[in-house]
């Protein structure tokens, strides 16, 4: 059976899978955002905040994948509870340190003009520094998302849902005739996930990102 | 006390800093200590001194974006030192260096705002919004909905100028405004500013380090030295002729005379009448009142009565009574509304030593020579001189009026 027979005969199963492995990235990203943007929120204004935050979300990204779905099994068990998990602190680190680096690059003279007018604190955040700060988050978001899409493909280790799981059985299988298929089926669906993913990025900050600052 | 209101605008209100105090922590000394002054409604403020006095730090404890440790602000009698600062904002507009306008929000937007946070209606806003541009000398239609990048400097400072102004407070506070752009704009946004106030009367505090332009929109000067002290608080005319001591005359620089000149106007001096005739007069009426005037000289009207030549008693034999030859051209005029300043320049590069004023449509109304403009400059020195020395009696007398009340707090064992 060469690659295309292949396709052809699996693609149900290929595309719950790519659908599967894409839910589960996009999911994780949305907890992973408002988690990462809060704590740059938090962090920002203090210096020892900042390397707080940026040393504790990089010291989670040193763990190997494979070893933090493995210690988080005996905590949460099997499957979803896992891959969550572990995707949405590996999706930190980006967010975190573009949101604070973000945050800090708003021209402080803005800040001062901000509440010179009247803003209250939370209107200053939301009207005046996110906005200006949303670029470089954005930034964050389309590297984070684009680390996940790997990472996610060794949740199946879990047995977590995704594109994985062909790539898993593709190794486990090593020397059957499909093996090699599986494995390729695998990455390249991660591959053309990622690329779409990219491309909605794009769009989003079409989309988002006022005309006044857009590069 | 309000002045007489333009149309339905708020008008200044006082505002007054009683022994206003900042020690910012882990330091000793000061950075703004015991400042008391009163500011009238209506009336332009500048506080000017060298970069570090606390001139800035003096400014944002008026609307609190630095809490003053010490003192009080009473803004239109009302104490606002312990009022909530983004309700006290909202009334107090402020204006800072480069504009400060929001990159990510389209002109109308920024200036749209202070209206918002306050919540008037929609309808409003949009009209406050056209009102205000056109106010700052903007077209609506055009700079509506660009952002602030695709603006200039100096319109970009307009837009500050107009978000300061838009939801219409009393008290307009501007920190060194104009500090970032060329000097002609610079120039010309001093111009506008001088504009809006004569229809506007807001009170308005003006942070500068720019001595010349302190005294070029200023109603009073406060010459501020290290802490904020009050090195002199006066009218620019007497700051200019009776500085307080070395410091002022060190910041007041070189050329003080020349600068007073700025602040008067042709019209506050007395224009002497000169013989006229125009390009209509019969040649012969031209030689009679040549021969017949004192003075050697003529001045010849246009037909619409503009200065055109200046005639000499020779000046005609030697054309041979050809009017289009004879007698040289005006080159320079001035109006009424000149400053002394222009009108000296002008009599200066004159080799006659005179020069004509003209109306608002060019037409000839008098003449300022050499002689002129030194009596007027010496009385108007004169009476500044006067002047100063009065104030400065009055700032001795409150200065001694407060360290006595001081004193009797202090001995009183509490104080305020």
């Amino acid at each position: 059976m060469n690659f295309w027979e292949y396709l052809s005969n699996r693609h149900q199963q290929l595309l719950t899978d790519a659908y599967q492995h894409a839910s589960a990235v996009f999911q994780c990203m949305v907890a992973a955002t408002v988690i990462g943007v809060l704590i740059g929120i938090v962090a920002y204004r203090t210096e020892w905040g900042a390397s707080l935050a940026t040393t504790a979300t990089s010291t989670i990204l040193t763990i190997p994948s494979l070893a933090m779905i493995g210690l988080l099994i005996p905590i949460v068990g099997l499957g979803v509870p896992p891959t969550v998990i572990a995707l949405t602190l590996y999706g930190l680190l980006p967010i975190v340190r573009n949101s604070i680096v973000g945050l800090r690059g708003v021209d402080p003279s803005l800040v001062d003009a901000a509440t010179g007018i009247g803003m209250s604190r939370l209107m200053r955040l939301v009207r005046v520094e996110l906005p200006l700060a949303w670029p470089p988050i954005l930034t964050g978001i389309r590297v984070s998302t684009q680390m996940l899409m790997g990472i996610a493909a060794i949740a199946a280790y879990a047995s977590g849902p995704g594109l994985g799981n062909e790539i898993f059985r593709g190794i486990g299988s090593l020397g059957s005739k499909n093996a090699l298929n599986q494995v390729l089926a695998g990455t390249l669906g991660i591959i053309i996930l990622a690329l779409l993913f990219d491309a909605a990025y794009v769009l989003i900050g079409r989309l988002t990102i006022s005309r006044g600052i857009r590069a | 006390m309000p002045e007489p209101s333009a149309g339905h605008a708020t008008t200044g209100a006082t505002i007054e800093l009683d022994a206003l105090t900042k020690v910012y922590p882990g330091s000793s000394a000061p950075a703004v200590d015991n400042v008391s002054m009163e500011i009238k409604a209506g009336e332009i403020v500048i506080f000017v001194g060298p970069s570090g006095c606390g001139k800035s730090t003096t400014l944002k404890m008026i609307n609190r974006l630095i809490e003053p440790t010490g003192g009080r602000i009473r803004i239109g009698g009302e104490d606002v030192t312990d009022m909530d600062p983004v309700k006290l904002r909202r009334k107090v507009g402020y204006a800072i260096q480069s504009a400060g306008l929001f990159p990510h929000m389209t002109v109308a937007q920024n200036i749209a705002l202070v209206p918002k946070m306050t919540g008037w209606p929609k309808a409003r806003i949009k009209a406050r919004v056209e009102e205000l541009l056109d106010l700052v000398g903007l077209d609506p239609g055009e700079f509506h909905g660009r952002y602030p990048r695709q603006l200039s400097g100096g319109q970009q400072q307009r837009v500050g100028v107009a978000r300061a102004l838009s939801a219409d407070p009393p008290v307009l506070l501007m920190d060194e405004p104009f500090g970032a752009v060329d000097p002609i704009t610079r120039d010309h946004l001093q111009d506008e500013l001088i504009r809006l106030q004569h229809e506007l009367h807001k009170t308005i505090v003006f942070v500068t380090h720019d001595f010349d332009e302190a005294i070029k929109i200023g109603d009073r000067i406060a010459v501020l030295r290290e802490h904020s002290h009050i090195a002199q608080f006066d009218t620019p005319e007497a700051i200019l002729t009776n500085p307080a001591d070395d410091f002022v005359s060190g910041f007041v620089g070189a050329g003080a005379a020349l600068k007073r000149l700025n602040l008067t106007r042709v019209r506050d001096v007395e224009i002497t009448d000169y013989p006229t005739v125009t390009l209509d007069d019969p040649l012969q009426e031209i030689f009679n009142r040549l021969r017949g005037s004192g003075t050697n000289e003529i001045l010849l009207l246009d037909k619409r009565g503009r200065p055109y030549k200046w005639l000499r008693r020779g000046d005609l034999m030697r054309a041979r009574g050809s009017l289009a030859r004879a007698g040289t051209l005006v080159s320079d005029t001035v109006t009424r509304d000149a400053t002394l300043r222009d009108a000296l320049e002008a009599v200066l590069t004159d080799n006659a030593g005179r020069v004509a004023v003209t109306g608002r449509r060019g037409e000839y109304e008098g003449v300022v020579d050499m002689e002129t403009l030194i009596n007027s400059v010496h009385e108007l020195l004169e009476a500044d001189r006067l002047d100063a020395l009065e104030h400065q009696h009055e700032l001795q007398e409150l200065r001694s009026a407060q360290t006595h009340a001081e004193q009797e707090g202090a001995e009183g064992g509490s104080k305020a």
